[in-house]
């Protein structure tokens, strides 16, 4: 998202799911789409199966969709950034941009320019391993077509260059003029339901409700009047922080809400200790999870079936959630339980329903100011929607970037925190499979997910099993500098030789005991997807 | 700016664009032409010729769903002739398989069963034969019983042309003739990605939804729209419900975006968390570090909660507090959280997990 924002000033998706289906070259890359976004992967497949579209996938493991693809570039885990300068080195060299739309729409690209210099595609395959020529038939590829959408995911943002992986997309997308036009687009599909409106909603320690940052005295006055309260100046802690400050007792207490950091922090035995270490931890969640068995409070809540309110899609669009059952007991919306919490506190909250938060909203979040629950009954809308009578925006930076010209970023590559050694040779990089979701507190409940999937499994490739005389279905042990679990082994073409692949549903195989909690210093998002490990038989 | 054309069809001149079939035309002049092979989105293969029209000029019937318009076109939809051939081409559908509506699922929402009613067909003229497949019910999610397949196609094409997973194809040739996985293998057993297009496609009960059977019928379902609560992509969806529970969920055709009524195996199968009877249900409080939690009322949580929050940010100020807003939680749940923590505890440390 930073790195988006710092491109084009706005860290959303650009574009429409529905324009992926109707344009000429789509760039998949870290996105493993069928599995975890699988209706976009289903445009995706029809782009490419009745409409001619070209595919494109830059991904280190043999996904469903290199079935589909043209062209597949298969990198080393984490050498992103360099496989995008490669493609840009290309296109650069062989005059494939679009200059007018470069020098009219951007800047900073001299200074880029200067370092892709390097990243001949020669020099690219010396530290990714893509074959120099398929890289050139892909930025020839890319750069010819009209309009080519990118789309992109976890793979690209779970890395300690995440916020510069990001920034190369963005690069990429730019020096091709495929920004501001249908069907193009720079696209990040959220892996969680809501994420795209938590942000929106301003639930980041640095901003307000529509990015509106809290050290902006001006804008902070307009929410000190909004809201009849005096409000802090300074940033806040990021969800790390938090728990450092909790290990240290700079924080006391602890509101989680419809979370479970116990199961996605990437160090959890650090966490663990946080919590515990804590006056007090309220929880509020559908479940007694992980988190709140150290819980001093926890709070029952109504899943999305039981409560009405508002989703945003990583399109920007914000669509309805209706009532349509009972909440179990005494559980209720998440939003009744912090107002009475607030009107404990002395801080009257007097909401009839959802909507009159949505209200609310409205008045304080300029890119929400024409959403109403009457507007979006049928149809959501996309925002940014600032008055009533606007339709809503299906892509952006269309004649101008958000933030006026888009800018390059000069981006030199850095190899993942972690690389294989001797000690721990292989790669383990992590992910989600199709049947299950995040932490698996969901869908391994239900029946037809964990009889499709019921159990963790470690994909090995079948030279690196064979060598390790490991059989497919044989129990192994995987284990990193952190830690060290056991697993069923599936030996699979997937990864390629030297990688393995786990996903991170299954508490009882805590691959976060594994990972890198190495972050990205920008995006604060640790390295989940590569680390160095060893594995054996077990 | 394309050049509308003129037809007649049942009398009335209607005007309609090059490229639409006679189908099209029915539909937008609001006449009623049955089909069963038809799919929104795809192919048009003409198999069951059951939407035939009278065209003028035409030697013989012509199917509706497929054929496109010429300037001048005359068309009847509900001569004589028209209904007895629906009448022939519906009677042997019903008497190729096993169409047992006591027992059927889709009793009530069934393609085949409208049909024979609405062509006023009192009973079965030919021999029932049930080509006597084995019901195939080893999964937990979808149910295939092939006596009742028409071979439509509709699964096929919504598999490969709608959702691309390429699974379900035609098999063997003639009586024989059935749709399936590759190999003719069970749904446990193949490639199929449980994403239930199929399901939402079959126009009777060969292929249903195994967790609703005997739940409620079509007639008791009352259908909730809502988003689902998994992945970025919102699709769109309505779950079904009957005596205050989820009974199956399906995909939302109204909206076109973001899913079109298409969705996948978690959005379709995923929910059964919701009726786990290990939700939590009541307030629990640990009263003391290390003790048990015990079930509290909402205003001892309530109380508890803000005592100690009032004290911390007492003593140790407000940025001894923090919070954690959720990506699964609404917008105005995620607005009204960061006003708490920001107007009322005072601080701006408040974040959530979508970083990981
Ligand atoms: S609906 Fe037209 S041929 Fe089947």
């Amino acid at each position: 998202m930073a790195g988006l924002a710092a491109a084009f000033g706005s860290g959303a998706m650009t574009n429409s799911i529905a324009e992926i289906e109707h344009t000429e070259v789509i760039l998949a890359t870290g996105t493993n789409t069928t599995e975890n976004h699988p209706i976009v992967g289903m445009m995706v497949k029809r782009a490419v199966r009745q409409n001619g579209a070209k595919l494109i996938v830059i991904d280190p493991r043999e996904i469903d969709l290199v079935k589909y693809a043209d062209i597949w570039l298969r990198q080393r885990h984490g050498t992103d950034v360099a496989v995008l300068n490669g493609l840009m080195n290309v296109i650069i060299t062989e005059k494939l941009f679009a200059k007018e739309y470069v020098d009219a729409r951007t800047e900073g690209f001299e200074a880029m320019r200067k370092v892709l210099e390097q990243y001949t595609p020669e020099y690219v395959e010396k530290i990714s391993g893509v074959p120099a020529e398929d890289l050139k038939k892909a930025a020839r590829l890319y750069a010819g077509a009209n309009k080519a959408a990118i789309l992109y995911a976890m793979g690209i943002t779970q890395h300690i260059s995440g916020t510069d992986n990001v920034k190369s997309c963005a690069n990429l997308a730019m020096l091709c003029g495929n920004l501001g036009i249908e069907g193009g687009g720079v696209n990040p599909l959220r892996g969680q339901n809501n994420v795209q409106g938590a942000c929106d909603m301003g639930a980041l320690p640095n901003v307000f409700p529509a990015y509106q940052a809290v050290t902006n005295d001006e804008l902070r006055q307009k929410f000190e009047k909004a809201w009849d309260a005096k409000l802090d100046g300074k940033v806040g802690l990021t969800i790390m922080e938090i728990m450092e400050g909790a290990l240290s007792k700079k924080i006391r207490a602890l509101y989680v809400m419809g979370e479970n950091p116990m199961l996605s922090d990437p160090d959890l035995s650090h966490v663990e200790h946080a919590l515990k270490n804590l006056d007090i931890l309220v929880v509020q969640d559908i479940f007694l999870n992980e988190t709140a068995q150290y819980a001093d409070v926890v709070l029952p809540s109504a899943c999305f079936a039981e409560k009405d309110g508002t989703f945003t899609n990583t399109e920007r669009r914000v669509q309805r959630i209706r009532k349509a059952i009972n909440a179990p007991g005494y559980a209720k919306a998440d939003w009744e339980i912090i107002a009475a919490l607030s009107d404990r506190m002395g801080y009257p909250m007097e909401y009839k329903n959802a909507e009159a938060i949505m209200d609310e909203i409205r008045t304080v979040t300029p890119s929400y100011g024409g959403i109403t629950y009457e507007r979006i009954e049928k149809d959501g809308l996309q925002w940014p929607c600032p008055t009533p009578d606007h339709q809503g925006t299906r892509f952006l930076h269309k004649d101008r970037f958000t933030r006026g010209l888009g800018l390059f970023h000069a981006i030199d590559y850095i190899p993942p925190d972690e690389m294989p050694d001797k000690d721990f040779p292989m790669v383990l990089s992590t992910g989600r499979v199709l049947y299950h979701y995040h932490t698996g507190t969901m869908t391994r409940l239900s029946a037809g997910s964990t009889e499709r999937y019921p159990e963790s499994l470690v994909e090995i490739n079948p030279a690196d099993a064979a060598r390790m005389k490991i059989k497919d279905g044989q129990m192994v042990k995987v284990a990193t500098r952190r830690g060290a679990v056991k697993v069923k082994a599936l030996i699979s073409e997937r990864p390629y030789e030297g990688a393995v692949f786990m996903n991170f549903h299954f508490h009882e195989v805590p691959v976060n005991q594994l990972t890198n909690p190495a972050l990205d210093p920008i995006g604060k998002i640790p390295e989940y997807k590569v680390c160095a490990a060893r594995v054996e038989a077990a | 700016m394309e050049n509308k054309i003129t037809v007649t069809i049942d009398g009335r001149e209607a005007e309609a664009l090059p490229g639409q079939t006679i189908l099209d035309v029915a539909k937008a002049q609001g006449i009623f032409i049955p089909t069963l092979c038809y799919l929104d989105c795809t192919t048009k293969v003409g198999a069951c010729r059951v939407c035939c029209v009278e065209v003028e000029g035409a030697r013989s019937l012509v199917a509706s769903c497929c054929m496109p318009i010429n300037p001048g076109m005359i068309i009847k939809t509900d001569t004589k002739k028209v209904r007895n051939a629906q009448r022939m081409i519906v009677e042997l559908l019903w008497a190729s398989g096993d169409h047992n509506c006591l027992t059927c699922e889709k009793n009530g929402a069934c393609e085949l069963q409208n049909l024979v009613y609405w062509l006023e067909i009192e009973k079965p003229r030919f021999r029932i034969d049930s080509p006597g497949y084995e019901t195939e019910t080893n999964n937990s999610m979808i149910s295939r019983d092939l006596n009742k397949c028409i071979l439509c196609g509709r699964c096929v094409r919504a598999c490969n042309e709608i959702q691309v997973n390429e699974v379900l194809d035609f098999m063997e040739r003639g009586s024989r003739a059935k749709v399936g996985p590759a190999f003719d293998a069970d749904y446990i057993n193949s490639q199929c990605y449980f994403c239930g297009e199929c399901v939402e496609a079959c126009p009777v009960g060969a292929i249903t939804f195994k967790q609703a059977r005997f739940k409620g019928r079509p007639w008791d379902l009352k259908k909730v729209k809502t988003t689902c609560t998994y992945c970025g992509v919102g699709c769109q969806i309505d779950l079904n419900i009957h005596d205050g529970k989820i009974i199956k969920v399906t995909g939302n055709r109204d909206s076109r975006e973001p899913n079109n009524g298409s969705l996948c195996v978690k959005g379709r199968f995923g929910l059964d968390f919701v009726s786990n009877p290990d939700r939590l249900k009541t307030p629990l409080i640990r009263k003391k570090k290390g003790g048990e939690l015990e079930e509290a009322t909402w205003d001892e949580a309530i109380a508890f909660i803000a005592k100690k929050f009032k004290d911390i940010k007492a003593k140790h100020g407000s940025d001894a507090l923090a919070g954690l807003a959720s990506a699964r939680c609404t917008n105005e749940e995620n607005y009204l959280f960061q006003k708490f923590m920001r107007a009322v505890i005072g601080t701006n440390n408040v974040d959530h997990c979508a970083r990981l």
